[in-house]
């Protein structure tokens, strides 16, 4: 059964339609990336599925059943922008965050918590900075933070936005090893991406969006020049001078 | 008990429970809704003393936490409906006030919530309105509101810490694991309200909102820990309460001002010299990494 399988959604802000019938089934156990220019409605795609913005129309599957049902099976990495880095707590504690749900409402993190939040700190190596106020860590070390509390919340889907977005070379190699490391485990990654040079190494599959699903499917066969053009209009030059490199595109 | 001991109590009291409130309302960036509740709730009082016609706290505490959730159900709905949040909050805020205003000057006139006593406040009375509840004579009315306020949103805050901060720190995520947000909004908006409420007295619907907001505002300069945020909080409320009801006697002017201004003015000193938000700290380690360009 398809980890996601998600039917003519449509979001609007305002009337204003942001999606428009993005139909689509991602396959298990890839790294799935979504690419398109500012705007095109990739992070709202994310919320969308984890029924954080209303849908228009159209309905989503999480293998089989609704997201309601899945929540303990699937993982969420915000923007790093959507959160104040100033808020008064440390590094260990935002990764305890993944396991709220786990704990339970009313109650507080146990021991064995802490301890499972420790070793997703080590997995993104952040250990020593665990007890460090969030605001005195670099972007890198405060995108691993949101990657430890991802793994924290122990899923079989992940959902990652912009996850490579302003972070050092190091931290964008952890992020990538990471990833692999989440393929080898069987689970089913969906990283929202801007960087379109590195896609071909990291991705399986790939989703163009532009407010409308252009394509989507295995990168080889989806990242064309051709759906790139269609998808973010005129503005690619970065294609324009690989291809007079004598690099071809397919 | 002596007349300084009920008004000292009773301006701790507003200023640790203001205090701990408030430092809810800065994490989620509420400052100007709680502003517009501590306006509104005015009219939570009215409408319950129209309908049940007593004084009770109790009903007032009722008709209070309603009209606060209310308002911010409007607030909401003009907001979805597209009106950017500050005008629908200006709108909802004066609209609901203004009728709170209308009602009192025309049914309440002659009893005891007169507008000026809700807007201005006056600590300086509070000693002598005493009330017998369970059977223990001569504490003060806003005593027991506050006490009783106080409680209620120690028992929330603690109940429901890891909630409020899950929520507050990151909403996306608290909403995707399935954390009731939306309900979390309310209760605080509730224990906002109540909180409003229970300080009229001591410092009025104007003033009680910069008893919600100023501790909150600087604890949030002084330390990195969420529970250390919420103790300092409520030390700079009970300190801002009592040095500004202390100064307001020696130089006879409005207590509920002077509190407020007390408020401010611990603001504005951790806004100079906290070592980590600063304004001096932040000038002398922007000199620090120039020096460092510059040697490189
Ligand atoms: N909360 C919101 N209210 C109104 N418009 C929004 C909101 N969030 C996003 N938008 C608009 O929806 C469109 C898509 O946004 P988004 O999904 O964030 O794009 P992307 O992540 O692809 O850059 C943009 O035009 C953006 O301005
Ligand atoms: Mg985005």
């Amino acid at each position: 059964m398809n980890p996601i399988t998600a039917n003519n959604i449509t979001v609007a802000y305002h009337r204003k339609p942001v999606l428009q019938s993005v139909s689509f089934e991602a396959p298990e156990g890839k790294l799935i990336g979504i690419i398109g220019p500012n705007g095109a409605g990739k992070s709202t795609l994310l919320k969308s599925i984890l029924g954080l913005v209303p849908k228009a129309s159209g309905d989503v599957n999480i293998y089989g059943k609704t997201y309601r049902k899945q929540r303990q099976i699937v993982g969420y990495v915000p923007q790093r922008g959507s959160v104040d880095w100033d808020f008064p707590t440390s590094a260990l504690d935002v990764v305890l965050m993944g396991r709220y749900r786990q704990i339970g409402l009313f109650r507080r993190p146990k021991k064995n918590d802490v301890k499972e939040a420790m070793s997703c700190l080590e997995k993104v190596g952040m250990e020593q900075y665990a007890n460090r106020q969030i605001s005195q860590l670099s972007g890198g070390q405060q995108q691993r933070v949101f990657l430890a509390r991802a793994l924290a919340q122990n899923a079989h889907i992940y959902f990652m936005d912009e996850p490579f977005i302003g972070v050092d070379a190091a931290t964008e190699k952890a992020i990538v090893q990471l990833l692999s490391e989440l393929r080898e485990q069987g689970k089913t990654v969906i990283v929202v991406h801007h960087d379109l040079q590195t896609v071909k190494d990291y991705f399986d599959w790939v989703m163009l969006l532009n407010v409308r699903k252009i394509a989507f499917g295995p990168t080889n066969e989806t990242f064309t020049s051709d759906l790139l053009q269609k998808t973010y209009g005129g503005k690619l030059t970065f294609l324009d001078q690989k291809e007079e490199e004598g690099v071809p595109f397919a | 008990m002596t007349y300084t001991f009920w008004i000292l109590l009773t301006a701790s009291l507003v200023g640790i429970s203001c205090g701990i409130v408030g430092v809810l309302l800065i994490l989620r960036k509420m400052a100007m809704l709680s502003d517009a509740i501590s306006h509104t709730v005015l009219l939570g009082i009215i409408s319950s003393y129209l309908i049940t016609n007593s004084l009770d706290g109790f009903y007032m505490f009722i008709g209070a936490a309603i009209v606060g959730v209310l308002t911010t159900v409007f607030v909401q709905l003009l907001n979805s409906a597209g009106v950017q949040s500050d005008a629908a909050i200006g709108v909802v805020f004066t609209f609901l006030f203004a009728i709170g205003v209308i009602l009192v000057s025309m049914f309440a006139r002659d009893v005891h919530i007169d507008v000026e006593h809700s807007i201005m406040g006056e600590i300086a009375f509070i000693p002598w309105m005493t009330v017998d509840w369970f059977g223990i004579e001569g504490i003060p009315q806003a005593v027991w509101m506050l006490g009783f306020v106080l409680i209620i949103d120690l028992f929330l805050i603690l109940l429901l810490y890891k909630e409020f901060k899950l929520s507050s720190f990151d909403p996306g995520l608290a909403a995707a694991l399935g954390l009731p947000v939306g309900l979390l909004h309310y209760v605080l908006m509730g224990m906002t309200s109540i909180t409003a409420v229970a300080s009229f007295d001591a410092v009025g619907a104007i003033l009680v909102v910069a008893m919600l907001i100023a501790p909150g505002a600087t604890a949030y300069l002084l330390t990195e820990r969420l529970h250390m945020m919420f103790i300092l909080s409520a030390v700079f409320g009970v300190i801002a309460a009592v040095t500004g009801y202390f100064i307001a006697a020696w130089l006879n002017a409005s207590i509920a001002g002077m509190m407020a201004t007390m408020a401010g003015v611990l603001f504005l000193l951790a806004f100079i010299f906290s070592p980590t938000h600063g304004i001096i700290a932040k000038r002398f380690s922007q000199r620090k990494i120039q020096q460092v360009d510059i040697e490189t």
